[in-house]
């Protein structure tokens, strides 16, 4: 109704709201919907995470713990009572250790180079960092796997990391390429006028510049390789090098077990890891009330 | 990529970008293009014994077309799946994303971080909750008894004979949930920077809430919706965990056929030539994709 009144008075003066209630009322009413959906959503999204932390205080009947039997608290008394779960899981933190400590340094200087500099063949270094991420990771896994069997490298540890390197780097150069868009590369040569060498340059003004993006492309990279199933399966080899990460063992044990050590694992990372976020948000915002 | 192109503050450098690039460019090209390599090479080969995984280049191109005919079902249902999962995620991400942007005020940080809390636990386990869920004692089948739902949710296809878990409708519903944030985030972007004088403008040339969203926050916000379905898409559509975790025997997707053929059956030349078709599908179908869409923000 409004629209019409555009059209055959143009020049008339503005009103906050068009008259009459209705309107507003209607407005309220579609953005509480909207509410009430993102609601729905949320719950939508939480929900396993409630089974998840619920199950790990459960007591299963049966070899598999998909259903509700009774409150106990010997999971988190016995977290690693499941030996086979623990390696597993050890093995895949050493996986994400070694891998993303390399990806994020080759990663990181990757988007050193092409925040900074202008040179030629950016455009085509930018696509083949896109393109693994644009590869469905059944591509990635199997072409790795076909190179491995070409080369005849026995698959095992090292082979892991080398594909989990492989796609935390793009990863890694994105995230700290988007952190460090729009930074006052002067400042460097500011401290170099003042006398810096470079090697102190880039101590205490580029890195500490840089390293919340490195930080954050960091934990990106550890958290895509310690949950990563099917590129790993297929460079992990079945022979006498091969290794088992922690995903792949809940994934080949699902048919036989589900055992309640599996959810107490998730529940502690789950629980640990929104911590680490409420403290650091927690942070900066007592930061910058400082700062105001 | 234009704009940095622009950017006076890069500097020229010969060998500096050259160095600083060449450690990850040299693990990308051996990691990622020279098996892309490798792996046409294998599809284009013939195994001259049965029981040996040894192979052998001879040109035969009709690996792809056997390949294709023999594993035409499952290429169907990856892209079949992944497209309801993709339009499923547009449904939920799209008006989540709006409300944590323009309606979020001061908590919009908390309530984007809270949309990546998911995600801080296993792809697995997050998947093995949903069979509890979704299971015949779980609290949705529940639910749905108690109230004499069964029969409405059937009628829609969202259960099954009265089921869920083990059904293609719980298969989608798992990809989307799994791939859901990377159609939010991007989108949450693109609404983000919308310049809110732009909105304001439409409102005060008196457009009705409906028209100044039709007109200009969904026409800016596309590019978010594009970047979204791409990197929904494209991982859905090989995936195979959530086939196998939520799914039955009729609902095996391609992801988990080209595993089968190279880790236990060590049919190469097939299993190349599907995941080489798999990849050759998906290049193609970006490329129309973007060129119907008008739009060239495929890395951002």
């Amino acid at each position: 109704m409004s629209v019409t009144a555009t059209e055959t008075a143009p020049a008339a003066p503005p009103a906050d709201d068009p008259p009459g209630a209705p309107v507003r009322v209607r407005r309220t009413i579609r953005s509480r919907l909207l509410g009430i959906y993102a609601t729905l959503a949320y719950i939508w999204l939480f929900a396993p995470l409630v089974v998840i932390v619920a199950f790990s205080f459960n007591r299963p009947t049966g070899k598999f713990n998909t259903r509700w039997n009774e409150l106990t608290f010997q999971n988190w008394l016995h977290p690693f009572r499941k030996q086979d779960y623990t390696e597993a899981l050890i093995t895949s933190l050493k996986v994400a250790a070694v891998a993303c400590i390399v990806a994020t340094i080759l990663g990181g200087l990757m988007a050193l180079a092409l925040s900074r500099y202008q040179f030629r063949g950016r455009g085509l270094v930018n696509i083949i960092i896109v393109l693994p991420l644009t590869t469905p990771e059944i591509v990635l896994g199997s072409s790795l796997f076909t190179l491995f069997f070409n080369a005849n490298v026995e698959l095992g540890f090292t082979t892991v990391v080398i594909a989990h390197i492989m796609f935390c780097v793009s990863f890694v150069a994105l995230t700290v390429q988007a952190r460090v868009r729009g930074f006052d590369w002067t400042l460097e040569d500011a401290a170099m006028d003042l006398g810096s060498t470079p090697w102190r340059t880039f101590r205490t003004v580029t890195f500490p510049l840089i390293l919340p993006g490195i930080a954050a492309a960091f934990l990106l990279s550890f958290a895509l390789s310690i949950d990563d199933y099917i590129i790993t399966s297929f460079v992990a080899g079945n022979g006498e090098g091969s290794i088992t990460t922690f995903p792949m063992r809940i994934f080949n044990a699902n048919r036989t077990e589900i055992p309640p050590q599996v959810h107490v694992i998730a529940s502690a990372i789950l629980i640990a890891s929104v911590g680490l976020m409420a403290v650091g948000t927690l942070r900066t915002m007592r930061r910058d009330r400082g700062l105001a | 990529m234009a704009k940095a192109e622009a950017d006076p503050n890069l500097r020229k450098g010969r060998f500096a970008p050259f160095g600083l690039l060449s450690p990850g460019m040299l693990w990308l090209i051996l990691f990622f293009l020279v098996p892309l390599w490798t792996l046409l090479r294998i599809a284009l080969s013939t195994k001259p014994n049965p029981f040996l995984p040894d192979y052998e280049l001879t040109w035969r191109f009709s690996n792809f077309t056997d390949a294709v005919d023999r594993f035409q079902p499952e290429l169907l249902r990856s892209f079949g799946y992944a497209g309801a999962a993709t339009v499923l995620c547009i449904l939920i991400g799209y008006p989540l994303a709006y409300f944590i942007a323009l309606r979020g005020g001061k908590h919009r940080n908390l309530l984007l971080g809270m949309v990546m809390v998911p995600f801080f636990t296993s792809f697995l386990i997050r998947t093995i909750a949903w069979q509890t869920i979704l299971g015949n004692d779980g609290p949705v089948l529940w639910f749905l008894r108690t109230f004499h739902l069964l029969g409405v949710s059937n009628a829609l296809s969202v259960t099954d004979n009265g089921a869920i878990l083990n059904t293609p409708q719980a298969v989608i519903g798992g990809l989307a949930y799994n791939f859901v944030p990377f159609m939010i985030l991007p989108i949450y972007v693109s609404i983000e920077k919308i310049d809110r004088r732009l909105i304001d403008a439409a409102r005060d040339l008196y457009s009705t809430p409906a028209q100044a969203f039709r007109k200009v926050i969904l026409p800016l916000s596309l590019p978010g919706v594009f970047a979204g379905t791409l990197l929904t898409f494209i991982p859905a559509a090989g995936d195979y965990i959530n086939a196998e975790l939520l799914g039955n025997a009729k609902t095996s997707m391609i992801g988990s056929e080209i595993s089968k053929l190279f880790l236990r059956e060590s049919d190469y030349p097939t299993a190349a030539a599907l995941s080489f078709i798999f990849m050759a599908i998906i290049t193609v179908g970006v490329l129309v994709y973007a060129k119907v869409l008008g739009t060239e923000e495929l890395s951002t």
